[in-house]
């Protein structure tokens, strides 16, 4: 895709969400949109770490509920506002990745997968234990006053989520069309030639777990002032985690476009799933795509997408 | 050209119980062309293995340029200037060819690639090992023989000061094999060191200055490939005699 | 606080406790210690165990023990399919770090949703004579409901140790993982050999599952807690040796134990997270390892 091309789509998207405000006034469809943004963000940021550089991260409902209590922590200490919030959830979500990266990256990747899910669990143990912020019966978050201009709060929080899903979707394609990004590549394709051709491989993985957690935090951040009522079990929900990795493998994990089809694809099926059926089945929904995508097309829509373009031209 | 480049002193290294090195000395001239003979698991591979730093050897030091790189990690060692290419071709298979090139002259070659022209460089060493043609296609689809060239040019691409190519050459047809040789003599002439490992005895004889053959982790005949050939131990290594 | 019945009550209560952990790891110490294959499903078979003795201890009152035996076969042949899978769809194309670690995922969470839809979040328990016994020797207490898993455990510990020392498919096991020429020289397909444990493995998964659910109530989600904990031990206990397990087994049965007893149970599940990452951290070959 041209760059001015990618520019132009991102204004366009951002411009629709925007005149969306202006003529609908329901606020469901904003709940359901948010939600989608919510997961695509976490996918893109998953893929950051999963798809270009190859590393499995069980632990995303983790980083996401980093993001979830910073925000939760620092509105009832300083009742700082959202952007600050949203900067300090992406802050120390990135400085977990950061640690995580730097205790177990440097063992074989299964470590590094096993650890993330093991983090998720010790985070939540500790939330559990921290009573300024809910414990385990949770905290309600009161929704603040001030809305901008927008006709309610969760319009406003739609905007917010949508630009910051644009703002990933940016960073994830000049990651991956980077110098940074054929490294990373390298180092997924094959970890000894990457560092044969001269790839600080240890210090690429980090820069590759930082900036996931970084992107998980901020997905977490406005989280509190979305559901106003947080708790551990919604925080750390494994549907999250679950969501963050199937969306790019059932998007395609090696192309920075795959987990937004993913997003947009799985979202929106839950969201119709959730009205029609249940919210039960649109959770099973979700893992059954899972296995069957990785079984039977482990490229993802993106690789079947180019194995059809190929085909097509001789 | 005399200077030395490389030194490797008393090098030792084991799998478990198993020594794959034991006490391997060697040294290797500027512009020099070294060959590294040796039957199957007689430790040639854990030796470049340990010199290009994706092991590191558990006793002895390796020198490079004069300087101690025995505890360098291995992308420093790149950066330094030794390349190796690898016996089992390791292409980064999600992408073209092209782009496996820019890896090591984004990376390996930094400080010293013309910058903003990595592409035009990459282009250049494709001409020179006879892929342009490939240049835009997937590197998982190459065939052997073609994997075998993208491992040479990407290693070249690192702009090596020392070259290790590792049975490069295995699986080539004749006229191929005499394609690679003329290309290696051409870096050799540019002043690259090269360490060449092969089976195939006539190319590691013509294209050696010197040759060393390793036996069962030891280094058991150095000299010139008249010599080599000629040596009792060695033909006891390969024929079993 | 600190008394010495406290905490002699506390080590045999670990001790106990280990005992049940290294039925929860054994495993995974074939599969993933032995054949490499990263199967965090585990713990949700062990909790489908624990329902299949649930189900059938509610409707019939079937010992929930002999119900683990009874399932074990099942399991084998469901572990030997699914390896089949996994084989076919990953190990064979070289795409286990990633497809193949997503696919266990997607499996783990596939399991835990279709129980929920099923039987809800209640927790579930099963009835036994001894449940509710507690013997009493000294100023310590065995209860019954830990009792009896530790020595289940200990036996089933102890045959699959004697079957992989012993027998020509154990050896053939650890020769898949250590030494590929030594399997070539037996004359056995690799591919087999691995169904064949994973089969096995799987199958350990229902007696755990029984022994769970003997030892407190059980619901879905509760399997995730013991990924951390069956890997801490795996680890630990050096990636496939069977004794090296049994023993990491204990010493996290007991930490936890210390820990739960000292600064409260809420804090147990981080328990196999320190444990894992200091021996990552410190020894990753683990305890018993090698080097």
């Amino acid at each position: 895709m041209k760059s001015a091309a990618f520019w132009g789509a991102l204004a366009a998207i951002f411009a629709a969400g925007l005149a969306l405000t202006g003529a609908v006034a329901n606020e469901y469809y904003y709940n359901a949109l948010y939600l989608i943004l919510q997961a695509a963000l976490m996918a893109i940021a998953w893929n950051i770490l999963g798809g270009f550089t190859g590393y499995v991260n069980f632990g995303s409902a983790g980083f996401f509920a980093i993001g979830a209590y910073t925000t939760v922590a620092l509105n009832k200490a300083l009742g700082l506002p959202l952007p600050l919030l949203i900067l300090a959830g992406g802050a120390v979500g990135g400085l977990v990745g950061l640690g995580l990266g730097y205790l177990t990256l440097r063992l074989k990747g299964v470590y590094f997968a096993i650890a993330t899910l093991a983090m998720a669990i010790v985070i939540e143990t500790l939330v559990i234990n921290w009573s300024y912020v809910g414990g385990a019966k949770g905290t309600y978050i009161l929704t603040p006053e001030k809305h901008l201009w927008f006709d309610s709060y969760i319009q406003m929080l739609f905007v917010v989520m949508l630009l910051l899903t644009l703002a990933a979707v940016a960073i994830s394609r000049m990651l991956s069309s980077s110098r940074i990004g054929r490294g990373l590549a390298a180092i997924r394709d094959d970890e000894v030639a990457a560092e044969c051709a001269g790839v600080p491989t240890l210090r690429l993985k980090l820069v590759s777990t930082t900036v996931m957690g970084a992107m998980m935090g901020v997905a977490g951040a406005p989280f509190p002032f979305f559901v106003t009522f947080v708790d551990p079990s919604s925080a750390f929900n494994l549907f999250i985690a679950v969501n963050a990795i199937a969306m790019p493998m059932i998007g395609g994990t090696a192309h920075w476009l795959g987990p937004v089809i993913g997003a947009l694809l799985v979202g929106t099926t839950q969201e119709i799933v959730k009205v029609t059926v249940s919210s039960e089945m649109n959770v099973l929904i979700v893992g059954v795509m899972l296995v069957v995508f990785i079984t039977l097309a482990p490229q993802g829509i993106v690789g079947l997408a180019r194995k059809h373009l190929r085909r097509r031209k001789p | 050209m005399s200077g030395e480049l490389l030194r490797v002193t008393r090098l030792s290294k084991r799998f478990g119980g198993f020594v794959a090195l034991d006490n391997v000395s060697l040294s290797v001239r500027a512009g020099e062309r070294l060959g590294l003979i040796g039957p199957n698991g007689s430790g040639k591979t854990t030796l470049i293995t340990c010199i290009s730093g994706a092991l590191y050897n558990d006793v002895g030091e390796i020198h490079f340029e004069g300087r101690d790189v025995t505890r360098l990690l291995p992308h420093l060692r790149a950066r330094a200037g030794i390349a190796r290419s690898f016996q089992i071709p390791k292409p980064f298979a999600s992408m073209t060819v092209l782009d496996n090139l820019r890896v090591p002259l984004e990376y390996a070659a930094r400080s010293r690639a013309a910058h903003g022209r990595v592409l035009d460089e990459a282009m250049r060493v494709l001409e020179l090992i006879g892929l342009v043609h490939r240049a835009h296609e997937n590197s998982a689809g190459l065939t052997q023989v073609d994997m075998r060239k993208l491992e040479l040019a990407r290693a070249l691409a690192a702009k090596p000061r020392l070259l290790i190519s590792d049975e490069v050459m295995a699986g080539l047809a004749p006229n191929e094999v005499a394609e690679v040789l003329a290309i290696l003599r051409k870096l050799n002439n540019s002043g690259i060191t090269i360490i060449m490992i092969e089976h195939i005895m006539h190319a590691v004889m013509r294209f050696s200055e010197r040759v060393i053959c390793l036996d069962a982790g030891q280094i058991i005949c150095e000299g010139t490939p008249e010599s080599i050939v000629q040596d009792a131990g060695v033909q006891r290594a390969y024929l079993g005699a | 606080m600190f008394s010495a019945d406290l905490l002699a009550n506390a080590v045999v209560a670990g001790i106990l406790l280990g005992g049940f952990y290294a039925a929860v790891a054994i495993g995974l110490a074939i599969v993933f210690g032995q054949l490499d294959i990263v199967n965090i499903a585990h713990p949700a078979f062990i909790i489908v165990g624990a329902y299949i003795a649930y189900i059938l201890n509610s409707r019939f009152g079937f010992d929930p023990v002999l119900v683990g035996l009874l399932a074990a076969p099942a399991f084998f042949f469901v572990g030997a399919l699914i390896y089949r899978v996994y084989f076919l769809a990953f190990e064979r194309t070289g795409q286990e770090s990633l497809s193949g670690l997503a696919f266990f995922f997607g499996v783990m969470f596939i399991i835990e949703v279709v129980l929920i839809l099923i039987y809800g979040v209640d927790y579930r328990l099963v009835q036994a004579g001894y449940i509710g016994q507690t013997w009493r020797i000294g100023f310590v207490d065995f209860p019954l409901r830990m009792l009896v898993p530790f020595a289940v455990s200990a036996a089933l510990t102890a045959a699959i140790y004697a079957y992989m020392s012993h027998t020509f498919m154990g050896r053939a096991i650890q020769a898949v993982a250590q030494d590929r020429l030594a399997l070539q020289l037996m004359g056995a397909d690799p591919v087999r050999i691995k169904q064949w444990a994973f089969g096995l493995g799987i199958a350990t998964a229902a007696i755990a599952g029984s022994l769970l659910i003997i030892i407190g109530p059980v619901e879905p989600s509760v399997g995730r807690l013991y990924i951390g904990r069956a890997f801490a031990i795996v680890v630990l206990g050096g990636m496939g040796s069977i004794k090296g397990m049994f023993i990491a087994a204990l010493i996290l049965g007991i930490v936890e134990s210390m820990v739960a007893t000292f600064a409260g149970p809420s804090w147990s599940p981080a328990v196999a997270f320190g444990v894992l990452a200091l021996t990552l951290a410190l020894r990753p070959a683990g305890l018993f390892g090698r080097q």
